[in-house]
């Protein structure tokens, strides 16, 4: 399958020293198992765990040309840490996902297959439609992703049932030009992405996936997120 | 034309939609447009623009909870992740890496 393409996967991490190991194994595995050309490009922002030295090690063992690393010094958020990533990126397609393993490579294979059924330049995992679904949630947050959902289907019409997810599939010159055209940050910086993709004219395509809740760590959502939420969407919807 | 609708900012698109309800609302309400009926339901126009917004969020309430009841559990998918990182730890053990609490 897919023997023309290759496939960069960019892994921004902060404080990942426990997952990073098993995603990157997970990764290897399904690449290897669908015969699929790829490289795993890990942007690490200085994270006072030692991530990096993992990532250093999973080099080793998994070879320079497979795992790519490029660490920044700080923290410098999500945004510029693709324009960062996909500067290295030597594959055709790129794919973004989180490292703290609430996204499973499995998935991966069929973001490929998506792609070429419909030719599509973006491809969006989605936890809201067909078998898509997450793992790990009480009632009070699933109201709230449900909640925050319908306001922005309502505001901003952004043209998918998942806007917010960050497991997708791009066309790395798509990638490219829709991270430079972006200004937001965290979770509205995904919504924005994929808004100025259907501005632009970009085809989007959508595949169910599995959302399994962060195994180790703790969740990054608080009051101070929400806020930040709520300007974002504001901003959205007064300029798109 | 409809890209052309689609560049004009969300907010511009909600301003034009009210504006243009209103303005109507307004001119059938002030009898600017004389229709019959609406000398007879002139109480139902006048409390119109509450009704929508009455029966708006009720259609969100009903949709969200709709959602939420019918939000899959992937239980499958976590147990099948948890086996997968045993598998992950053990292999990665054996070429070399070292975990911090193992």
């Amino acid at each position: 399958m897919a023997a023309k393409h290759k496939y960069s996967v960019l892994l921004p991490t902060y404080n990942e020293r426990e997952n990073l190991p098993i995603i990157v194994w997970l990764l290897v595995k399904y690449f290897s198992e669908g015969n699929i050309d790829y490289e795993i490009i890990i942007i690490d922002d200085g994270s006072p765990d030692g991530t990096l030295e993992v990532a250093k090690q999973l080099q080793k063992i998994y070879g320079e040309k497979r795992i790519v690393l490029r660490p920044r010094e700080k923290k410098l958020g999500l945004g510029t840490a693709y324009i960062h990533g996909v500067k290295h990126a030597t594959g055709d397609f790129v794919l973004i996902m989180d490292a703290d393993m609430s996204h499973h490579p499995k998935f991966i294979p069929q973001f490929i297959e998506k792609q070429l059924e419909g030719d599509y330049d973006v491809v969006t995992g989605t936890r809201y439609a067909g078998d898509g679904g997450v793992h790990g949630w009480d009632f009070k947050r699933k109201l709230i992703s449900r909640g925050a959902n319908y306001i922005v289907q309502v505001l901003l019409r952004p043209g998918v049932s998942d806007s917010t997810g960050s497991f997708r599939l791009y066309r790395k010159e798509v990638l490219e030009k829709l991270v430079n055209s972006c200004r937001s940050k965290g979770y509205v910086f995904q919504i924005e992405l994929i808004i100025q993709a259907r501005h632009m004219g970009y085809s989007v395509g959508e595949l169910p996936i599995s959302f399994v809740d962060r195994v180790y760590g703790e969740s990054k959502l608080g009051g101070h997120e929400i806020i930040e939420w709520m300007k974002g969407i504001l901003y959205l919807f007064a300029t798109t | 034309m409809y890209t052309y609708i689609l560049q004009i900012p969300k907010l511009f698109q909600w301003l034009i939609g009210v504006s243009l309800f209103l303005s109507i609302w307004l001119a059938v309400l002030l009898e600017y447009v004389k229709l019959d009926i609406v000398d007879r339901n002139k109480f139902t126009i006048l409390l119109l623009p509450l009704y929508l917004i009455i029966a708006f969020g009720c259609y969100s309430v009903a949709v969200i909870g709709y959602r939420v009841a019918t939000f899959n559990n992937c239980d499958e998918a976590a147990d099948e992740l948890k086996q997968q990182i045993k598998e992950a730890r053990a292999d990665l053990s054996t070429k070399g890496l070292k975990f911090k609490d193992s």
